[in-house]
């Protein structure tokens, strides 16, 4: 099978038209959910780093998957199976391209970001992790990026040592440098935290690992959303993602890997696919990713990745999406720092290391109570640990409230977030 | 007043408010206004297990009926249980273990919630009912 399959969009996007000098109207028009009501009130969709909600390109492109283009990749040799194969290997080819990545092969499907940390944790602990050696994750991880780790060391007897951020909740290189040991086998880091949406010098980061030949994994699952990636600029040596939060279907995942790493590391799980010979004497494995890709994959939902690609390029290359992204930036920023009664977690020194994304706790109003009267304003947020236990430990609470916003929110609509915040918080304290 | 007078008072109080919003204001008016609970009491037994927010609760009985107290480190929860306990506090062991708690859904609360504060209701209410069930099973 070759991988050199021609990336073209124009087949299956219909709604390529709206991807040149796209508004911000247009975009949100993409997405019907948005203009619905929740208890009589316009929604208004804050949980983006939760999931995000899915373009009508992405729908369609699912659904013509399902309802006529249905067939198990790579094994047969039929029509529609040449062409669910080619639909599926598009997908990688745009991913590829979308992080700049040196080949095809050093894209695996996994069914989300999860998935890609375990199967590294696994393969990676596998070929690599001796007893006595050390892992390093930071503090600000989500349980994504630490349990697959901790259970890797407890496997291996190998010890995990935990990176804190600063003050303002950057992970920074100096200190990373004085965790490294002879015996780091592996940093594992994200490129923004779930909770302090903040975008960590992950360049820096990387080769100060490298300095000491230890290998980098980057948890992107928010980077990838809102920064531009390019994996050879970074130089991680693998990059995980989950395509629901980047608007493309729920079980797609990417797991980015060197060349010299995934050919490196035995499988994560045997069954079809991924061999190259089997007898009872022994089984040989096929080269990467079709090593790591056992079983019948997410045949219908991958190829929405393209789609959804295509929309985040568009996203990025719309001046006027890019400035309203800004505009929310600085006003959500200014207006929760003028209150004191609000503590916001993750302050950045500039603007641009902070992602519209707003983890705060208020004096005297638990985050579940002001969750549950937002929701009842029409604005859909999270609360509670997010995932992220360690990080609460550390930053002395419970439980966050988080507003995370999406290319296809507007400052109108941060606006009343906030006026609807202050009314919570009158109504509480 | 008996446990379907109180039960019946609850919803008409609640019928009151039209918007969702003014309901919540009424919990939690509630929350605030019930009485403070001895930090001392806020132990790890008296925890209750799946809630968001942590609520303790706490049963004694007297002259064959439970008295219930608790607390809430949410305020709308605080109102909630406020409320159980209005209805529930001071009844016997029988009362509680053979009512269906179906008020609840009459006034809409189960359904308006989000899915782990509904789970926390249900575990507030299991909790209650285990109280009493214990009680009548040690009564006879």
């Amino acid at each position: 099978m070759s991988f050199d399959v021609i990336y073209h969009n124009a087949k299956i996007c219909k709604f390529a038209h709206l991807y040149n000098d796209m508004t911000l109207k247009e975009a949100r028009d993409l997405f019907p959910v948005l203009s619905t009501k929740v208890y009589g009130k316009p929604l208004v969709y804050l949980d983006n780093a939760a999931t995000a909600q899915r373009p009508e390109s992405v729908v369609r492109v699912w659904e013509e998957s399902v309802r006529s283009g249905n067939a198990n990749l790579h094994r047969a040799v039929h029509k529609l199976a040449a062409d669910a194969t080619a639909q599926y290997e598009n997908a990688r080819v745009a991913v590829k391209e979308f992080l700049n990545a040196s080949s095809p092969e050093e894209i695996v499907f996994t069914s989300g970001a999860t998935a890609s940390i375990n199967l590294v944790a696994f393969s990676f602990g596998e070929a690599f992790v001796k007893k006595g050696d050390e892992v390093i994750v930071s503090v600000a991880e989500h349980h994504s990026n630490i349990v697959p780790w901790q259970m890797m060391c407890e496997r291996k007897k190998a010890v995990l040592k935990v990176l804190e951020t600063d003050e303002n909740g950057l992970l920074q290189p100096e200190r990373l440098e004085i965790l490294i040991s002879h015996k780091t086998k592996i940093v594992a880091i994200s490129h923004i935290s779930n909770v302090l949406g903040l975008v960590n010098p992950v360049r820096e980061l990387v080769a100060i690992s490298h300095k000491y030949g230890v290998p980098v994994l980057i948890d992107g699952a928010q980077g990838i959303v809102h920064e531009t990636v390019d994996v050879q600029d970074i130089d991680c040596d693998f990059y995980a993602f989950s395509g629901h939060k980047l608007y493309a279907a729920t079980g797609t995942g990417v797991l980015y890997g060197k060349k010299k790493w995934l050919d490196a590391m035995p499988p994560y799980m045997g069954g079809g696919e991924m061999i190259d010979t089997v007898r009872f004497s022994g089984t040989t494995y096929a080269k990467s990713p079709a090593r790591f890709e056992a079983g019948t994959q997410n045949i219908n939902a991958v190829p929405t990745l393209v789609p959804a690609i295509e929309f985040v390029n568009a996203c990025r290359k719309s001046p006027e999406i890019a400035a309203e992204q800004k505009a929310i930036v600085e006003y959500v920023l200014d207006a929760l720092s003028k209150d004191p009664r609000i503590k916001l977690y993750g302050v950045p020194r500039r603007t641009e290391e902070k992602i519209p994304l707003f983890s705060i706790t208020v004096e005297g109003a638990h985050h579940e109570d002001l969750a549950l009267l937002l929701d009842k304003m029409g604005i859909a947020v999270r609360s509670g640990q997010m995932c992220a236990e360690p990080l609460m430990d550390h930053s002395g609470v419970t439980g966050m409230l988080r507003a995370s916003f999406a290319t296809y929110n507007t400052l109108e609509e941060a606006k009343y977030f906030i006026e609807c915040l202050n009314k919570a918080i009158n109504m509480l304290v | 007043m008996t446990l379907e007078e109180k039960k019946q008072e609850i919803v008409e109080e609640f019928s009151m408010y039209d918007e969702w919003l003014d309901k919540y204001e009424y919990l939690i008016e509630l929350g605030k206004g019930m009485e403070a609970f001895p930090e001392e009491k806020k132990t790890e037994d008296r925890l209750i297990k799946g809630c968001q927010s942590r609520v303790w609760l706490d049963c004694e009985e007297r002259d064959g009926r439970l008295w219930f107290t608790a607390d809430s480190d949410a305020i709308i929860t605080r109102g909630i249980i406020s409320l159980l306990i209005g209805v529930y506090s001071g009844r016997t062991p029988e009362e509680i273990a053979g009512d269906d708690f179906g008020f609840l859904e009459e006034i809409g609360l189960r359904e308006n919630l989000s899915p782990t504060r509904a789970n926390g209701l249900v575990s507030m209410i299991e909790t209650i009912k285990a109280k009493a069930t214990d009680s009548s099973l040690r009564s006879e």
